[in-house]
């Protein structure tokens, strides 16, 4: 059946609901062009002897194959439209710096478009005023407490603090630190909060 | 608010208009107000940038006087968390509406393209470069990735058609600010007919956002 190819690369997304993203589907996608491609060349030697020999009784092959075209363009543009919004919930959540495990199932492109993505999303936020603009990737929950208790997952190195103290951030190390310098260090991993 | 505000007593409106100055309280307010409507509204709302540009000049000055208070000062901490608090808020009313232009990219640009003279502006001007970028990259991605590798007549896709636009019919919870009379609330399903309400001042309601839009954007009502 036609189109087969097509739904599933949006099955394949579906499965993972929670945002994952999974590798690139060269493959997939490769074999949904090509069956554009011979559906279209169908169509055009169709097209071509039904005005020529007036077979009219070719017109509803025709009709159908066009509908499948469109579906697998459809297919095509919602698997990749969905990928995208899945990498832009990364660039929220990780930072710029992707881990290289995530960059390793995006194509070329989509790390073009990453790449793109995050200077558009830079430069508008410098353009917020102040010196550097605001950094509205942070504060990403309302603030509850100035300090927090936070345990060092891996290895940080030194990290330094508004008033010049510098923390060595070693693994299960526990400090108590300001809340909005520990944001994206807990976003990375590298932290956690210790509730207690 | 507190003394770190007060501080110069510095002016925030330097370009002459004929509203009166804004204290820090009306300011903070105003932006919480325009924080929850963004939040709320299911689709872009106009774009308040006067407030966005004297909140972050109230944080930096905030930031400033910060740093001249003795460290270890118990106001210190206090007027930290007041920043914070801001900066919070501030930052959640950007990412709201940057999510919305995102989510409905074309539909957005459309609104603004064909916008008249005197209207006010949906997007900040640099919203709007944000926007165009964001509708340039993902199409000039499409292409490049598969529409070019399809067949002739299927080389474009029509953004304003493949993309959803907002659902203005969505139910919004809302404060009445300033009473009205004589609201028409349309008919949902065939058997419904249309009917007329008034919002009393400081009443609440829940209704489709498409009926009270226009109250929103005028500030009659809040929604919450």
């Amino acid at each position: 059946m036609f189109c087969e190819k097509a739904i599933e690369l949006i099955r394949e997304l579906h499965r993972m609901s929670d945002g994952q993203l999974p590798a690139f589907n060269e493959d997939g996608l490769r074999q949904v062009l090509q069956e554009m491609e011979a559906l279209y060349e169908q169509n055009q030697s169709d097209v071509n002897e039904a005005k020529s020999e007036g077979r009219a009784e070719l017109i509803p092959s025709i009709k159908l194959r066009h509908c499948c075209l469109l579906r697998n363009q459809r297919c095509v543009t919602a698997y990749l439209y969905d990928r995208l919004l899945r990498i832009r919930a990364l660039r929220w959540e990780y930072g710029s710096v992707l881990p290289a495990n995530v960059r390793f199932h995006m194509c070329a492109e989509e790390l073009q478009w990453f790449s793109q993505y995050k200077k558009s999303l830079a430069s508008f936020m410098r353009s917020l005023g102040g010196d550097e603009g605001l950094d509205i990737t942070q504060d990403m929950k309302p603030p509850k407490s100035l300090y927090i208790e936070v345990r060092c997952l891996k290895d940080h190195g030194e990290f330094e603090i508004d008033d010049g103290t510098v923390i060595l951030l070693k693994k299960n190390s526990q400090h108590f630190l300001p809340r909005w310098k520990c944001e994206l260090l807990i976003r990375q991993g590298v932290l956690e909060h210790v509730v207690s | 608010m507190s003394d770190a505000l007060s501080d110069d007593g510095s002016d925030f409106n330097q370009d002459g208009t004929q509203e009166d100055v804004m204290t820090p309280a009306e300011l903070i307010a105003k932006l919480e107000e325009a924080w929850l409507n963004e939040k709320f509204s299911p689709e872009l709302l106009e774009n308040k940038s006067e407030v966005v540009e004297c909140v972050m000049e109230q944080l930096t000055h905030m930031e400033s006087n910060l740093q001249r208070v003795k460290k270890g000062d118990a106001k210190a901490s206090i007027h930290r968390m007041e920043i914070d608090r801001i900066r919070y808020v501030l930052s959640s009313y950007l990412r709201s509406r940057l999510q919305k232009i995102e989510k409905y990219f074309p539909h957005v640009l459309e609104r603004e393209k064909s916008r008249g003279e005197g209207e006010p502006s949906l997007l900040s001007p640099e919203e709007f470069a944000f926007a165009k970028e964001y509708y340039a990259n993902t199409e000039s991605y499409l292409k490049a990735v598969a529409l070019k590798r399809m067949p002739s007549n299927l080389q474009t896709v029509d953004m304003l058609k493949a993309v959803p636009e907002p659902c203005l019919d969505s139910f919004v919870f809302l404060r009445v600010k300033e009473r009205q009379e004589n609201i028409l609330v349309e008919p949902e399903t065939e058997d419904q007919r249309e009917y007329v309400v008034d919002l009393e001042e400081g009443s609440q309601h829940l209704m489709r956002y498409r009926t009270i839009a226009p109250l929103v954007s005028s500030g009659a009502v809040q929604l919450i």
